[in-house]
C-alpha cells in the first residue's frame, strides 16, 4: 500500500490557504512582527511556537482580524485580507481564555456564530447538536459556561469556534489552563477533530511538546522572525541554528573550528583532547567555526573505551533520574559538560554508574547537525 | 446582630411612624392622640385608617405621587443615558487612569448637597451663567426660562443621583473580559451588535443596581423641587414637607410617608422574587 504523505508546502502546484508576505507589524517603536513571509496550506495544523512575546500572539491577532500589519500583505485563499473586520472573515478564533459568554447556556455559546449569519433555525439547531456530539458534550448542553469543568469549557470553545465551519480555525494557548493528564488527552481529540472537519488549524503555544504532537509543521519563532519552518521531526533532528536546537528539547553544543576530512565530513576541535567527527550536508570551509549539536539520548555511556569514532573520557559529575530515562552529566578534562541520556528499560537494576566515575561517552559521526549559527 | 440594626433602624421608626399615621391630628405636644398615657390598650381602640381615606379623597395626593414617579422615572432613564457612557469609558480607560476618574466622580460628595443645588440656581436663572454663556455665543436671543420649571428638576435630580447610577455599572463593567467582546466579533457581530448581545447583558445587574439607587431616593426628593422646581412642580415629597411642617397635620403626613414606603417596596420584593427564581432556574 502506497501511503501519500501530506506535504503540500512540498508540492510547488499547491497554492496556500494564507500567505504573508513580507508583513511588519509595529506598535509604537517596538517591532512585534519583523518582515514575515510565511505559507500555510490547506487541511495543515500548523503550530506557531516560541518564547512569550515572540511575536506569535500579535500573528493570531492579525490572522483573526483584530490587528492589521504595518507593512506587506496577508492573504486568505488568495484574497488580500488587510483591513478586513474579524466580524467578516472566514476564520475563527479559540480563545486563550476560551471567552465564554457566561450569560448564555452552552447550547447558546455554540449557536452564537450560526445565528449572526442568521442561518434558518432548523439548519441552526442540527448543526448546534453536531458540534455538541462532535466534542462530546450533549449532556451539557443547557448548562452555564461556570456549571461546567475547564476541561468541558475548553470544549464549548472549540465547538463553538468550528460551529461557523471557518476555513481557518486559531487556537490560542487552547490547552494552557488544562493540567497535563487532560492536555494529552485533549491534544489528540484535537488532533482528530482537526482531521474529521478537514479545517486548518493554526495554534500558537509556547510549549514545545504539544507543537511537536498536533503540528504537521512546526515555526519557531523568535523576537518578531520565524527562525525555522519545518515538520517536527525535521525541526527535532535538523534543526538549522543553535536557537532552534536549544528551544526544542535537550543539546549538547560542541564549538569550534571546522576541518574538512572527507565528502561531507568534517572534524571539529572543540578544545578536547581530539576533535571530533562529524557529516554535514551543510558545507564549511575550513577553518569556519562550527556548532556540533548532539541530542542527549544519541550519546551512549560505557565504563571502558568504545570503537565508536567519537568517544571522549570524562567523569559523572550529577546524574538526572526521570522514571523512564536516566540523564548523566558528564565533565570532559576540558571543562565542557555533556548530557548523555539512557532509557531505563529494566525495572530493578544496580545502576552502572554512579557520581565521579570514570566514563566514556561516545557517538556516531552522523549522531549531531553541524550548525554555522 | 444585623437583625438587630434593622430593627432599631428601620422596623422600630416605621411602626411609629405607622402608629402617627393612625392617629388624629390635636393641638398638643406631640401634635397628635392618642398616646400611650391614655394606656395600651385605649390607645389601640382609638387608631383607625380615616388618614389614608382623607388621602384617596382629594386629588392632590394622587397627582403628587403620580407627578412624583413621572419625575424618579424619567430622571432614572436620563441618568442612565447619562451614567451609562460615562462608566463604560471608565471601565474602558487605562488602569492607571481609573482611580483618578473614580475620585472626580467621588468629590462632589465633598461638599454641601444643598449647596451644590444652590450653585444650580446660579446656573440656570435668567441672569445666569449658562443663559449669559448662550446669549453671548449668539445661539438664542431671548434668556431660556429653566430655573423653577420641571426641566431644572429633571438637571438637578440627574446631576445629583447619576454618581449612583455610574458606580454600579463601572463595577460590572470593569469585571467584563475584553476578550468576550473579541470572540463575539469574531463570530460574526458588529462592534455595535456585540454590545447589545454581550455587554449590556453582563452589566444588567448594575444597570437594574443603579436604577434603584437612583429612582428610590428621586421618588422622595424633597430639596431638589423645591429649590429649582418653583410651585409648578409637584412632588410628594415636597407635599409630605408641607404637611409635616406648614399644616402640622402629623398624622397625615406620616400616612403619605407610609405610601411611599409601599410604592417602594413593591418594585423591590418584585425584583427580588426575580432574581431568586433566576438563580433557582440556573440550578
Amino acid at each position: 500500500m502506497v501511503e501519500t504523505v501530506f506535504a503540500p508546502w512540498e508540492d510547488p502546484n499547491a497554492s496556500p490557504l494564507i500567505s504573508f508576505k513580507n508583513v511588519t507589524k509595529r506598535f509604537g517603536s517596538f517591532v512585534a512582527i519583523d518582515d514575515l513571509t510565511l505559507d500555510i496550506y490547506e487541511q495543515e495544523f500548523f503550530a506557531l511556537l516560541g518564547p512569550s512575546g515572540c511575536g506569535k500572539t500579535t500573528m493570531m491577532r492579525m490572522l483573526a482580524g483584530f490587528e492589521n500589519p504595518s507593512e506587506g500583505s496577508m492573504s486568505l485563499s488568495g484574497q488580500d485580507i488587510a483591513g478586513i473586520p474579524p466580524n467578516k472573515r472566514a476564520v475563527n478564533m479559540m480563545f486563550q481564555s476560551y471567552a465564554l459568554f457566561p450569560h448564555l447556556s452552552v447550547w447558546e455559546n455554540i449557536a452564537f456564530g450560526l445565528r449572526r449569519d442568521g442561518v434558518a433555525k432548523d439548519v441552526l439547531s442540527a448543526r448546534v447538536d453536531e458540534m455538541l456530539k462532535l466534542t462530546r458534550l450533549e449532556k451539557f448542553a443547557r448548562r452555564k459556561p461556570h456549571q461546567i469543568s475547564g476541561g468541558q469549557r475548553q470544549r464549548v470553545a472549540l465547538a463553538r469556534s468550528l460551529a461557523k465551519a471557518p476555513k481557518l480555525l486559531l487556537l490560542d494557548e487552547p490547552l494552557g489552563a488544562l493540567d497535563k493528564k487532560l492536555r494529552q488527552d485533549t491534544q489528540f481529540e484535537l488532533m482528530d477533530i482537526q482531521e474529521k472537519t478537514g479545517t486548518t488549524f493554526v495554534i500558537v503555544t509556547h510549549d514545545q511538546e504539544e507543537a511537536m504532537t498536533v503540528a504537521s509543521r512546526v515555526a519557531v519563532m523568535d523576537e518578531g522572525r520565524i527562525v525555522q519552518v519545518a515538520t517536527p521531526q525535521k525541526i527535532y533532528e535538523a534543526p538549522d541554528s543553535i536557537y532552534v536546537a536549544d528551544f526544542i528539547g535537550d543539546v549538547n553544543i560542541l564549538t569550534g573550528p571546522v576541518k574538512a576530512t572527507g565528502d561531507d565530513t568534517y572534524s571539529v576541535d572543540y578544545g578536547g583532547e581530539a576533535p571530533v567527527i562529524a557529516t554535514s550536508e551543510r558545507s564549511f570551509s575550513d577553518g569556519q567555526i562550527g556548532h556540533l549539536a548532539i541530542r542527549p539520548e544519541k550519546i551512549a555511556i560505557h565504563s571502558d573505551r568504545p570503537a565508536a569514532p567519537n568517544a571522549v573520557q570524562g567523569k559523572v559529575l550529577d546524574i538526572a533520574y526521570l522514571g523512564n530515562l536516566s540523564t548523566y552529566y558528564v565533565e570532559l578534562p576540558n571543562g565542557k559538560i555533556i548530557k548523555a541520556q539512557t532509557a531505563n528499560t529494566r525495572r530493578i537494576s544496580r545502576r552502572a554508574f554512579t557520581w565521579e566515575d570514570p566514563v566514556w561517552v561516545s557517538w556516531s559521526a552522523t549522531a549531531g547537525v553541524l550548525l554555522d549559527q | 446582630m444585623p437583625y438587630f440594626w434593622l430593627l432599631a433602624l428601620f422596623l422600630i421608626p416605621f411602626l411609629i411612624v405607622f402608629k402617627i399615621s393612625l392617629s388624629d391630628a390635636a393641638l398638643a405636644i406631640p401634635p397628635y392622640m392618642p398616646t400611650m398615657k391614655e394606656g395600651l390598650g385605649a390607645m389601640l381602640s382609638q387608631l383607625d385608617f380615616e388618614n389614608f381615606v382623607f388621602l384617596t379623597e382629594d386629588d392632590l395626593y394622587w397627582k403628587a405621587y403620580l407627578s412624583s414617579l413621572k419625575i424618579a422615572f424619567i430622571s432614572t432613564v436620563f441618568a442612565l443615558l447619562v451614567g451609562y457612557p460615562i462608566a463604560y469609558a471608565m471601565a474602558r480607560a487605562p488602569t492607571e487612569w481609573r482611580a483618578t476618574l473614580m475620585m472626580l466622580i467621588i468629590l462632589p460628595f465633598w461638599t454641601s448637597f444643598l449647596i451644590r443645588v444652590y450653585a444650580w440656581v446660579g446656573i440656570l436663572s435668567t441672569e445666569g451663567l449658562l443663559n449669559r454663556f448662550l446669549l453671548w455665543i449668539g445661539i438664542i436671543g431671548d434668556p431660556l426660562i429653566i430655573l423653577n420649571t420641571s426641566t431644572a428638576v429633571y438637571i438637578g435630580i440627574v446631576y445629583t443621583y447619576v454618581p449612583f447610577m455610574i458606580l454600579p455599572i463601572y463595577a460590572a463593567l470593569e469585571r467584563l473580559d475584553e476578550s468576550l467582546i473579541e470572540a463575539a466579533e469574531d463570530l460574526g457581530c458588529s462592534r455595535m451588535k456585540a454590545f447589545w448581545l454581550i455587554t449590556i447583558p453582563l452589566s444588567k445587574g448594575g444597570i437594574i443596581a443603579g436604577c434603584f439607587l437612583v429612582f428610590i431616593p428621586a421618588l422622595g426628593e424633597f430639596v431638589i423641587p423645591s429649590l429649582l422646581g418653583g410651585s409648578g412642580t409637584l412632588m410628594i415629597g415636597k407635599v409630605l414637607f408641607e404637611e409635616f411642617f406648614s399644616n402640622r397635620d402629623w398624622p397625615v403626613a406620616s400616612a403619605v410617608a407610609v405610601i411611599l414606603l409601599i410604592i417602594l417596596i413593591i418594585p423591590i420584593i418584585l425584583f427580588q422574587r426575580n432574581e431568586q427564581r433566576q438563580q433557582e432556574a440556573e440550578q
